[in-house]
């Protein structure tokens, strides 16, 4: 795709077009969103579900206990000085012990979040490490850079609009009977959204929710009406996550993204990533799937080949494409040219954070360090993440080259995409299969986009994209059943009777409608991502520009774009092609 | 004066200087470059694109020695850095006008 010979308005015109574009799209959302959220509060959900009794201590019908910033309504510690009682065990009640006892539960479950949550958030630079060492040495503090601002700006906007188009109606969601929220019952202060229907129970009773829900609208810059400790945890936790899928399109982009596109795309992919994820997480349609149209549990998706990797995956490709291939990557005749990365330690180093972080990614999902499962969960993270690359080193050895670290890594970082939907569904064979899978599909994954003409710098596409919808279609064959009784508010009871409980079972174990979910969830997020992505990339290409001029690419986009070179000691390479060898 | 320039292959630098040494050279200079002559490269693969390795990495020496010495310099340089392989290298002969030793203000002969 050659840039040079398109026209571009007049500076000052580009500017007053792109205000006037900015403030009719920004009046036409805010009103369609007001006109929307009035109708809604006709069929706004009701107040808190029923409580479990544990809570009747603390929970006071007059005197709702959430949003609960300070803590105290999740059970209450032992103040010696405040209840009187102490640690004086004559005068406990057994509601005193419950109460005790439901606040550890808590606590530990709370911890586990967010210290998992820490190293998802650390993840972040792993992805600097291996795009910035796949890119030239001219690129690199460009690159790093974008690595960088994108926790800032993601972080913003999931703050300003994210996390409530996300989750602010994370009540809605269809939840097992006897279920209680892992980080407490504050979480039933999201309860506004939007949706279409109204959803009844088994013996036709108004539940409150909608039966498909859209999106969420509570919650926005977090203001008061969900300063609960629960929610707290979660908005954190799910930040990280989406800062993860921000990041992935940076690495098929790099090099030849303007710094400004970037810039209006970080406050963006909130957006499209948390609508989806209100789809399958924040209690929205793909989930409700299993109840309303007995697609299995619906769709399900652990902690997020779909909703983080094939999102971030299905962008990258669209942006890949609308911004077009680097200079000098193909020839005149189309064949693809090698771009050899700078630093492939720092590709290696930054491979290992990610292994590291995905620790955090995998098991921190379960919301519960209570949840024993969790042992599982990481082993089933490492193992895939292992027989990932092994399965890069087979194809790479059966096709006759050699083993390229970069092509290993891609690897290993694709087995642990692929394992991210399914890893608390499967047992360590399937774990295994599946990681063997991905890493067999990522080189031809990679191979494929080369040579359709999509440049990819790092194997974003491949890793992230190809590797999240195996992921989530992976999970529809090998669940076994053994976990997740009653997700999504699934109970079959031709299951319960076959199997004792329905848990999350794929087709290899007898449930083929899973199968079926998967692939609709599969479905969804590739053609939703992919348009969305590239209506965006081709709108701001509009505001401004999406790639830099070619002199600007040529020279490296170091100092043009940030200021800053990333080697200032070294004379670097300039030129479209370095003197390989 | 001869300046003799020398592009050989770069672990050969070792011998080729212990030789020069032998022959009463005192100094000289080197630089890292790339080249080919008729030994050109190879082609690597490299996550499903080929890279054309082309430019081989030597070693460029140059020594300045009066017209006498020259051809025994020559043939020193020869033997030490020939392999029998190609890529072996090329050595070439220039005329000098002047040489300066920027110390002392010495020319000519006094300089090398």
């Amino acid at each position: 795709m050659n840039r040079e010979g398109k026209k571009a308005l007049p500076r000052a015109r580009r500017t007053r077009l792109s205000a006037m574009f900015g403030l009719a799209l920004g009046a036409t959302i805010a009103g369609s969103l007001a006109t929307i959220a009035s109708t809604a509060k006709a069929d706004e959900p009701a107040a808190a579900p029923q409580l479990p009794a544990y809570f009747t201590s603390t929970s006071d019908p007059k005197a709702p206990a959430w949003p609960d910033p300070a803590g105290g309504a999740a059970g209450v510690w032992a103040a010696p000085a405040g209840d009187g009682k102490g640690d004086v065990p004559e005068k406990l009640a057994v509601t005193d012990l419950y109460d005790r006892v439901a606040h550890n539960l808590f606590s530990i479950n709370f911890v586990w979040a967010l210290v998992t949550g820490f190293l998802v958030m650390f993840m972040q630079a792993g992805f600097m490490y291996v795009e910035t060492g796949l890119c030239r040495a001219k690129n690199a503090s460009h690159t790093a850079a974008m690595n960088f601002l994108i926790y800032p700006l993601g972080c913003f906007a999931f703050w300003a609009y994210g996390f409530a188009i996300g989750w602010g109606n994370w009540w809605n969601g269809p939840v097992p009977p006897g279920w209680y929220a892992s980080l407490g019952p504050g979480l039933s202060v999201l309860n506004g959204g939007i949706g279409i229907g109204a959803a009844v129970d088994a013996a036709g009773n108004a539940t409150g929710a909608y039966t498909y829900g859209i999106l969420g609208t509570k919650g926005w810059f977090l203001t008061s009406s969900v300063n609960d400790v629960s929610v707290m945890t979660l908005f954190f936790f799910m930040m990280v996550f989406m800062d993860t899928t921000a990041t992935i399109p940076t690495g098929a982009m790099a090099e030849r993204w303007a710094w400004k596109n970037f810039i209006i795309y970080g406050l963006w992919v909130a957006f499209p990533y948390c609508l989806y994820a209100n789809w399958v997480w924040g209690g929205g349609w793909l989930a409700q799937m299993g109840i309303n149209w007995g697609l299995g549990h619906g769709a399900v998706d652990f902690a997020g080949s779909g909703v983080v990797h094939a999102m971030g995956g299905v962008l990258a490709l669209a942006g890949a494409m609308v911004v077009g291939p680097r200079i000098g990557k193909y020839s005149k005749d189309g064949k693809p040219q090698a771009i050899p990365g700078h630093n492939i330690p720092m590709v290696v180093l930054g491979t290992f954070i990610l292994a590291f972080g995905w620790f955090g990614f995998n098991p921190g999902s379960t919301l519960a360090g209570t949840d024993l499962r969790i042992s599982f969960v990481v082993v089933n993270t490492m193992l895939a993440s292992v027989t990932a690359t092994l399965g890069t080193l087979l194809t790479l050895e059966l096709k006759g080259l050699k083993h390229d670290p970069s092509m290993m890594c891609n690897g290993m970082l694709a087995g642990l995409v692929a394992i991210t939907a399914p890893c608390a569904f499967v047992n360590p064979i399937g774990a295994g299969i599946i990681g063997f899978v991905a890493g067999v599909l990522v080189v031809y994954g990679v191979f494929f986009f080369e040579r359709i003409g999509v440049d990819d710098v790092v194997g974003a596409i491949s890793v992230h994209g190809i590797n999240g919808l195996w992921g989530v279609i992976s999970l529809g064959i090998f669940a076994t059943g053994e976990y997740g009784a009653g997700w999504n508010g699934v109970v079959r009871d031709t299951f319960v009777k076959a199997y004792g409980a329905d848990g999350v079972r794929g087709l290899l174990y007898g449930d083929a409608s899973q199968f079926v979910a998967q692939l609709i969830d599969a479905g969804v997020v590739a053609t939703v991502g992919f348009v969305l992505g590239y209506v965006w990339f081709k709108f701001s290409d509009l505001i401004t520009p999406i790639r830099v001029p070619a002199e600007i690419e040529i020279e490296g986009l170091d100092i043009p774009e940030v200021g800053a070179p990333g080697y200032p000691d070294f004379a670097l390479h300039s030129g479209g092609r370095s003197l390989s060898g | 004066m001869k300046k003799i320039e020398a592009v050989i292959k770069p672990f050969k630098i070792d011998e080729v200087k212990e030789a020069l040494a032998r022959e009463g050279v005192q100094g000289l200079t080197v630089s890292e470059v790339k080249g080919f002559g008729r030994q050109k490269g190879h082609t690597e693969l490299y996550r499903g694109a080929e890279y054309v390795v082309d430019f081989l990495p030597k070693v460029k020496l140059e020594v300045v020695v009066d017209d006498g010495k020259a051809p025994r310099v020559i043939e020193a340089i020869c033997n030490a850095a020939r392999t029998g392989q190609i890529g072996d290298g090329k050595i070439f002969v220039v005329s000098l006008d002047e040489a300066v030793r920027i110390r002392t203000g010495e020319r000519g002969h006094d300089a090398i």
